[in-house]
């Protein structure tokens, strides 16, 4: 058992090891000290309970957007369309969180999560229900939709859910109100136990249950499934559904845990780190968790590593890139540390192309 | 480098065209080879023998370069090489038939032969050049193909050829073929022999891997036999006996024709309660007398090209009773199967079963009817060959009590539900873990067969039920489906095969075209008469 968990993270974590030694090349190119940069990274991130209050903040739309990523792989659909979903859920929590007055927060709170969650199914659904019905790739669906999102979340924020109060100008709601709000405690953030809990969850549904087992088996192989009973079309549709459900639910945390409110473009880039998380994680949904905590780190140290050393923010985007790469191009990794391909099945993503 | 003299030596025509010494191969605990030496000479035929999960595969995978032996060494054209990748055993000659064709359905055959290495003028492919070539080739060995025929409209028999010039093209010395008669027609199977002995005339050299002896005895120069991975047995045609080959990849004796006319007549139909006094000498009248189980009325449905594959069809089954529909390959036995199960949409008629309206059901319906299915092509509807053995056990039962309770799959009864099967069929495999990727090809097909029987059904409809099965273990299928009949069972089987079709078969139909154009007792009919049938010959008129 062990094993097999080793051999499965032996690429991922070479790769995060990779990452970060050409990351040090490169600070220290500059004329950086590595220590120092690296030191106020993890400082940063995990230095203290501010730190890794920023960290999992960071993390939870992270694991939700990988979380939509690899679920939706599962059934062999590449979802690009994390961004979307993320908006639409961010954005109509939003508007649940202020437009609602007086409710107690035992109404209120899951409430506005589950109309976030139901949005961002609603728009993962659309490229399910059309892949099932008229095979439009949902590569492309998703990409488009993501636009669609964009724009339309934009809109809501600048024009029908705009903060009129004072003289507001920027294309935001209002605060949602403190009884939608999600609570923190100390150093951890409810959302991100409801992240990780969200992680369990789609593992065990996948593994366990007979739907998990409809959902893996149209990703395996398609005519089997069909020839096992299953329903294709439902399977795929069904999956985006829960998909957009998951990315919907992470923009509905951000809202209501961590800004407080919708504003237009805050979010935007967000949902497509769900695709490096999922590759991170070889889009097993327990290692998403891991793999978002270690972007959140990263993202949340940036600030004091640039503060402390001079290197400039962006080189953890680079690092990032890097890892990303080497987890999307096991060959070198393995040609690098000598590793035998046997045992390693292949991760193909977009299964789905023209077909 | 060292290579540089052996190559002038591997320039005059070599003693040895390809060899293996000594070589093992693991999968984890499971040995597939233990200390293997074979030796190819050109000008001849090497067949491969051994029960399934002997490892054959598993030797040509090596000598071709897809796996790295644990130890030994493969010998191309008399040098000892160190195979990284099958490119490297294409560029030393070596070409390969796989079982499942390496081919783009889509493109002429032209276009799938020169793929990757057209010739070129100017920088753009030179078509005429390249088909030009492929012409010469098919005619120098008898290898007829249209070259611009589109590979998916080709038959099987059809697209194999192609394989085969496609490694003819590359200027193979070897061709190795895994099973490559499993998929044939009876005709096809000697149209390939007489192929392939017209290659070896030309000094290439054959490996090939097959189940039936009798292909062995007529083609082989040489014959090894396997077992458990090790060689029990290097022999040729002219020593041995079918009877002695079984023996030796059984390690018991094995009862090669006994099976012919055991069935039916034996009155081992008496078993059915439903049945009133059945007689042994009339099983067709008495089976008049047993409810149909699966009622087809005019039913008709396209194949995937969108052309009429079965044609106003109308068959019934009856419980306790096996019909074999005979036929030759792509006379829509494929469409009408998919129709009954659900896989395919019927465009007219009516299916029932159990007395139950079946038409249009799905597949999901089928099987909840009572329906056991062994799908034709095992790779792509049979099995999920990254599932465990285990989910594979339970593929299309995974919802069913115990495999399942309120929306849960329960482990604990479907391993144990696996362990049966796997103990049941004897499916070689270190545990129901592993993946039935792992499987040898015979073994994956004991394992769907297995997961069928395993259910309470009214209906079994069984496509190529023991394709790629040693005979060993065909004896016991067969054994296996007539005790499914003997308890009640309808069986719809569909063989190529036209001895399985008459050794398990109470009736025969036969399809041509779509239709089943006769009916007829096996124990009365002979072969050339069905033969003649199914090409097509009118019973009544003769064309
Ligand atoms: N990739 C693999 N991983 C693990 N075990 C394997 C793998 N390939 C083959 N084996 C095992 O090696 C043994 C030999 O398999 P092989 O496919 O060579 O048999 P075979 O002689 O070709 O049988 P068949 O007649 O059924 O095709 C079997 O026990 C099989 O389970
Ligand atoms: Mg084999």
């Amino acid at each position: 058992m062990t094993r097999t968990v080793l051999r499965a993270a032996a690429v991922p974590l070479a790769s995060v090891v990779l990452g970060l030694v050409l990351g040090a090349a490169l600070i220290a190119v500059q004329g950086h000290s590595v220590t120092t940069a690296y030191g106020a990274l993890v400082l940063g991130g995990a230095g203290d309970a501010d730190a890794l209050l920023r960290t999992l903040q960071k993390a939870t739309p992270l694991v939700f957007g990988g979380l939509a990523v690899a679920f939706a792989f599962k059934a062999g659909l590449f979802n690009i369309g994390g961004q979307g979903q993320l908006l639409v859920g961010a954005a109509f929590a939003a508007g649940v969180g202020f437009g609602l007055e007086g409710v107690p927060l035992v109404v209120h709170l899951p409430l506005a999560l589950l109309v976030g969650a139901a949005a961002g199914a609603a728009w993962g659904a659309i490229a399910g229900v059309l892949k099932a019905t008229s095979g439009a790739h949902e590569v492309i669906v998703t990409i488009m939709l993501n636009f669609v999102a964009g724009n339309l979340t934009d809109w809501l924020a600048a024009n029908p859910w705009q903060d009129r109060s004072g003289s507001n100008i920027i294309a935001r709601t209002p605060l949602v109100k403190p009884s939608a709000e999600i609570p923190t405690w100390g150093w951890l953030p409810a959302g991100f136990v409801l992240a990780a809990l969200a992680a369990f969850a789609c593992w065990f549904v996948l593994e366990r249950t007979t739907y998990g087992f409809e959902v893996r088996s149209v990703g395996a192989n398609r005519h089997a499934a069909r020839y096992a009973g299953i329903s294709v079309g439902w399977i795929m549709a069904s999956t985006m559904a829960v998909a957009g459900l998951l990315a919907g639910l992470g923009g509905a945390i951000e809202s209501l845990g961590v800004d407080g409110r919708f504003e237009a473009g805050v979010n935007v880039g967000l949902g497509f780190e769900g695709i490096t998380i999922a590759l991170l994680a070889r889009t097993n949904p327990i290692a998403v968790i891991p793999a978002g905590l270690l972007v959140g780190l990263m993202e949340a140290g940036a600030a004091k590593m640039q503060f402390e050393s001079g290197v400039a923010p962006e080189i953890i985007d680079v690092i990032q890139a890097l890892i990303l790469l080497f987890v999307a191009a096991p060959l070198i990794v393995r040609w690098l540390l000598r590793l035998r391909d046997t045992d390693d099945r292949r991760l193909t993503l977009g299964a789905g192309w023209g077909r | 480098m060292a290579a540089a003299a052996e190559t002038v030596v591997s320039q005059a025509e070599p003693e040895v065209l390809l060899a293996g010494h000594g070589i093992t191969k693991r999968f984890g605990p499971v040995v597939a080879n233990d200390d293997v030496s074979v030796e190819l000479r050109p000008g001849r035929i090497l067949a491969l023998l051994g029960e399934n999960g002997a490892g054959k595969s598993t030797l040509v995978n090596v000598l071709f370069g897809l796996h790295r032996p644990d130890a030994g060494q493969v010998v191309i054209a008399d040098e000892h090489m160190e195979l990284s990748s099958p490119h490297d055993a294409i560029a030393r000659g070596v070409g390969m038939v796989h079982q499942h064709f390496q081919l783009v359905p889509p493109m002429s055959v032209v276009r799938n032969i020169v793929l990757g290495a057209e010739p070129r003028k100017l920088g753009m492919i030179d078509v005429a050049q390249a088909r030009r070539r492929v012409m010469d080739l098919a005619d120098r060995f008898g290898l007829g193909v249209d070259p611009d025929a589109a590979v998916e409209d080709l038959p099987v028999g059809a697209q194999q050829r192609v394989e085969i010039l496609k490694a003819l093209y590359r200027d193979a010395r070897v061709l190795i073929a895994d099973e490559p008669t499993a998929v044939l027609t009876p005709q096809e199977t000697d149209h390939l022999l007489d192929v392939l002995r017209g290659l070896t005339a030309q000094g290439v050299g054959i490996v090939f891997i097959t189940h039936k002896l009798r292909e062995v005895m007529a083609a082989a120069d040489d014959i090894v036999v396997l077992r458990e991975g090790k060689v029990v047995g290097t022999t040729t045609p002219a020593q041995t006996s079918e009877a002695a080959l079984a023996e030796l990849m059984v390690g018991r004796a094995v009862d090669l024709h006994g099976d012919r006319f055991e069935s039916g007549a034996t009155g081992v139909g008496s078993a059915v309660s439903t049945a009133a006094a059945p007689s042994d000498e009339a099983p067709i009248a008495e089976a008049g007398e047993r409810p149909v189980v699966l009622d087809i009325a005019g039913l008709c449905t396209d194949d995937d090209r969108g052309q009429r594959a079965v044609d106003e069809l109308s068959l019934t089954v009856r419980a306790g009773e096996i019909v074999g529909v005979a036929g030759v390959e792509g006379n829509g036995q494929r469409e009408l199967v998919e129709a009954i199960t659900g896989l395919r949409h019927a465009t007219a008629g009516t299916v029932s079963i159990s007395d139950r309206d079946a038409s249009g059901a799905r597949p999901r319906q089928v099987t909840v009817i009572g329906v056991g299915h062994i799908p034709e092509d095992r790779a792509k509807h049979g099995l999920i060959g990254s599932y465990s053995v285990a989910d594979n056990s339970v593929l299309n039962r995974y919802f069913k009590r115990p495999f399942a309770a309120g929306g849960m799959l329960r482990r604990d009864r479907i391993d144990s539900h696996a362990r049966d099967v796997v103990a049941t069929f004897d499916v070689r495999t270190p545990d129901v873990e592993s993946p039935a990727d792992s499987l040898s090809g015979g073994n994956k097909q004991k394992l769907i067969v297995g997961r069928e029987f395993a259910d309470e059904i009214d209906l079994l409809i069984a496509a190529q039920p023991t394709r790629g099965i040693d005979i060993g273990a065909i004896e016991f299928i067969w054994r296996r489906i007539r005790e499914r009949r003997d308890e009640g069972t309808a069986v719809l089987l569909v063989s190529a095969e036209l001895d399985e079709v008459l050794a398990l078969s109470d009736r025969v139909a036969v399809m041509y075209e779509g239709r089943i154009v006769a009916t007829v007792d096996p124990r009365s009919a002979t072969r050339e008469e069905i033969g003649l049938l199914m090409a097509g010959a009118t019973p009544t008129t003769p064309a």
